[in-house]
């Protein structure tokens, strides 16, 4: 019982803590601390109701165990997160994000085509791509390589979108002064419509950044080697070893935000003038 | 109506491409029958056979058609060879998962709006929650849900809740705040409290950005509907024909499957993309 | 004495297919601009004056008649990057600092590494602007932005300025500023200078020949050559000669709007 309510007096009283602090001006500082100090309190109310519940380990581990088995399992995790992130997903990302970029860029100069490819793809890009993954797993077998042929499909039709998009987003009046200049199809395409269709790029590598790890794991329920984020979860749940199932969810989810941020600062780097990044 | 030829041409090509590439695939196959029975295979032949397999490695468009209607036209929608009855049990879930999401989306983004404590506290932690593959471990949630004895709808439903929440609560956020200064000083000047100001002014010109966000969520939640369905021993649902197709080397099975979900989703799409403009148009905010 | 003529319009006609059918944006238009000469086009919306500017450009094709721009056709002038164009809006590309934007057409244009930074320094010093170089558009006002822009047409070796309303955006006290800026950079360069405006005083004060024209279909109403001397100061606007010459534009711009 005290587990309950010192976690729910925890609760209240860093609410109000971040109540308060979110009334301050905004600096950088604050903007980082206050989702923290909230991420730890869902962290401690899920260790107090676990522990004042009594939950059953079968059904949610506490968060000090699965620090606890995250701590002494690291070689496992490392070969599962290269299996999974390194060489499935993101060799399949690469593969599929470039080939939609060069796709897109291939269909700017047919706006027929263009018609033609934004509704299939917009199409394409809503329905569950993830489906295809038993079928890729026959055609290319149990290895990672079969992983990043899933990932291929899943990040391809949402790049290939944006990319399209993005490269008509540059306005007329643009267009019309390197009409001006007498510049070639190439110079524009290099100077203007590129960097003007970054925003849209980054969104779509955003976007299949996360499909990509998804992608990733879920082939791997349809057959994999031995080692692999996705053949771990699997298993582990058929032993009911949660602690384990969660630590592997806790490498996907900090792999899965580093990806994300990476792309993300990326995009900061490259897109400082859209209006978006300039705050 | 302007892209209707080019939409066509594209398909048209996949269709195209989607023939050649079974044909390709298959070949070895026919071959490799042909020369078991010790008979050799004009080309003509080999395409026919390429066309016509069992379990091809890539079925033929006509050869998915044709499985679709035997299992909707032909079967008993009570049977359990019924695509329709799979269709529905997927369907249901996704509906309710929708729902849910959509719900709690909404009431989040109203919460993150008014409180600047809780858009500065929640808000990191939503984009975060995205960018973990909650979708890889769906499979565990539904096996340990069975275990303790929550099973059928509704654990599939959560997963589709989690995957539909996001883009709702990111476009209504945007969409609450989309009233500009003026418009709230308006309100102001009349003292309108923070409800008439939500019921009036937020919650209407927010409607142009709810839609698109809606699309999204349906989507997403067919998708955590269909993954959730695969680790339940494959009983019922799109996702339960899915695995079983892929136990048994089905690959006509697995692709009416697929189709029928892509079906699915583009008319639940669709049928989001009709109330938009209706309810746009009672608005007044379609031109 | 008789001026080189740069450019020449012949019995231009454009008109454009729309759904609500065709519009005839301009009719039999002649026109003859010479050397060192400063054009205004002045008149309401709709009377194609933004078009004719644009057909000259090579940025629309006429249906009809003949456009030459140094002698040649307006394409063949355009590739031969004959003139520079400034558009309503500044048009600066946001992901380039105001020196990289000047540097844009003279990349296209390849001009050496070495030639670049001196136009760059050379031309943003004409308009005021040095010091800016490593600033982006974002970071300048509105004023500041179309000054950039004008540098940009200017960078290069072009004897023609074509430009689009440069200043509608922009506030009356900027304006009477860029406007004295303008008349300054044009004594110093002797550039041909085709000018669109919707302001009777910034036409008066600007050109040496304003051609007014009226909508309905675009034609030329009117063309009113400027008596005013070279050297003008803000204060000019006050003689009676420019109220007699704006009185006139004035006249042009109703007789044409009541004929239409």
């Amino acid at each position: 019982m005290s587990w309950i309510i010192g976690a729910l007096l925890f609760w209240a009283a860093m609410w109000l803590l971040n109540v308060q602090l979110s009334k301050r001006p905004q600096t950088r500082a604050l903007s980082l601390l206050v989702p923290l100090i909230f991420g730890v309190t869902l962290l401690v109310l899920w260790e107090g109701m676990v522990r004042g519940f009594q939950i059953s380990p079968i059904l949610l581990p506490p968060p000090s165990a699965i620090s606890v088995r995250f701590a002494n399992s690291l070689p496992i995790l490392w070969v599962d997160f290269v299996q999974t992130f390194v060489k499935g997903a993101m060799s399949g990302y690469i593969i599929g994000c470039g080939s939609a970029f060069l796709m897109a860029i291939a269909v700017n100069r047919s706006p027929f085509l263009q018609r033609g490819l934004l509704p299939v793809g917009n199409f394409v890009a809503a329905l569950p791509i993830v489906g295809m993954a038993p079928i890729l797993v026959m055609w290319f077998g149990f290895d990672w390589q079969s992983k990043a042929a899933v990932v291929v499909v899943m990040v391809f039709f949402p790049m290939l979108v944006n990319t399209v998009e993005g490269l008509k987003a540059s306005d007329h009046m643009q267009r019309d002064l390197m009409q001006t200049y007498g510049a070639s199809y190439w110079q524009g395409l290099m100077k203007l419509s590129l960097p003007a269709a970054m925003p849209f790029i980054f969104n779509g590598l955003k976007i299949c950044s996360t499909l990509a790890l998804i992608g990733a794991i879920v082939a791997e329920f349809f057959g994999s080697p031995i080692k692999g984020m996705g053949f771990r979860i699997s298993t582990e749940v058929g032993r009911l070893s949660l602690d384990m199932v969660w630590a592997e969810i806790t490498v996907a989810a900090l792999a899965g935000s580093a990806f994300y941020g990476v792309v993300a600062l990326i995009e900061k780097r490259v897109t400082f003038w859209h209006p978006s990044q300039r705050g | 109506m302007r892209s209707f030829a080019p939409v066509l041409t594209v398909v048209g090509a996949i269709m195209v491409i989607w023939y050649g590439a079974a044909v390709a695939l298959n070949s070895s196959w026919a071959y490799d029958k042909a020369k078991r029975a010790d008979v050799t295979l004009s080309f003509s032949e080999m395409v026919a056979d390429t066309m016509a397999q069992k379990k091809p490695l890539l079925p033929a468009p006509h050869q998915v058609v044709a499985e679709i209607y035997k299992t909707t036209v032909l079967k008993k929608i009570t049977s359990k060879r019924s695509l329709i009855w799979h269709g529905w049990v997927t369907l249901s879930a996704t509906l309710l998962g929708f729902a849910m999401g959509t719900g709690f989306g909404i009431l989040l983004a109203v919460g993150i709006v008014h409180s600047r404590a809780m858009d500065m506290s929640v808000m990191p932690w939503v984009i975060t929650s995205q960018t973990i593959p909650i979708l890889a471990v769906a499979p565990m949630i539904i096996v340990v849900l069975n275990a303790v004895g929550i099973s059928g709808l509704l654990p599939k439903a959560f997963i589709s809740m989690y995957l539909s929440f996001f883009p709702v609560v990111v476009g209504m956020v945007k969409g609450l705040r989309s009233p500009d200064a003026m418009q709230m000083d308006q309100m102001r000047t009349w003292s309108a409290t923070q409800s008439t100001m939500l019921w009036k002014l937020r919650l209407p010109s927010s409607m142009p950005y709810l839609f698109p966000s809606l699309k999204i969520a349906m989507a997403a939640s067919l998708v955590g509907a269909i993954v959730g369905e695969l680790p339940t021993g494959a009983v019922a649902g799109l996702g339960a024909r899915l695995l079983a197709g892929s136990y048994y080397g089905q690959t006509i099975q697995i692709w009416s499957a697929l189709i029928s979900a892509a079906v699915l989703a583009a008319t639940l799409v669709a049928l989001i993309g009709l109330i938009q403009n209706i309810t746009l148009k009672r608005m007044g905010m379609l031109r | 004495m008789s001026k080189e003529v740069i450019i020449e319009t012949k019995g231009l006609d454009l008109t454009f297919e729309t759904n609500d059918g065709p519009v005839h944006a301009l009719k039999d238009i002649n026109l003859t601009v010479e050397k060192g000469d400063f054009i205004s086009f002045i008149g309401p919306s709709g009377c194609g004056k933004t078009t004719l500017l644009r057909v000259i450009a090579d940025l629309e094709t006429p249906t009809g008649g003949t456009v030459s721009v140094n002698g040649v056709s307006a394409h063949e002038a355009r590739m031969a990057r004959a003139y520079g164009y400034v558009f309503q809006a500044a048009g600066l590309y946001p992901w380039r600092t105001i020196g990289g934007n000047i540097k844009l057409p003279l990349e296209i244009m390849g001009y050496s590494k070495d030639g670049q930074e001196e136009r760059v320094s050379k031309v943003l010093e004409l308009v005021e602007l040095a010091g800016f170089e490593q600033k982006f558009p974002w970071q300048l006002s509105g004023g500041m932005q179309q000054r950039a822009s004008i540098a940009r047409a200017l960078a290069f070796d072009a004897d023609i300025l074509l430009m689009d309303e440069p200043f509608g955006a922009l506030d009356e006290i900027v304006r009477d500023h860029l406007n004295e800026q303008l008349l300054a950079l044009w004594a110093r360069t002797h550039k041909t200078i085709c000018f669109v405006t919707h302001s009777i005083p910034e036409a008066v004060f600007l050109s040496t020949k304003i051609v007014v024209m009226s909508p309905r279909p675009g034609r030329i109403a009117d063309v009113i050559e400027s008596t005013l001397p070279k050297e003008r100061p803000l204060e000019i606007r006050d003689s009676k000669e420019f109220i007699e010459i704006a009185h006139r534009v004035r006249d042009g711009l109703i007789e044409g709007h009541s004929n239409g």
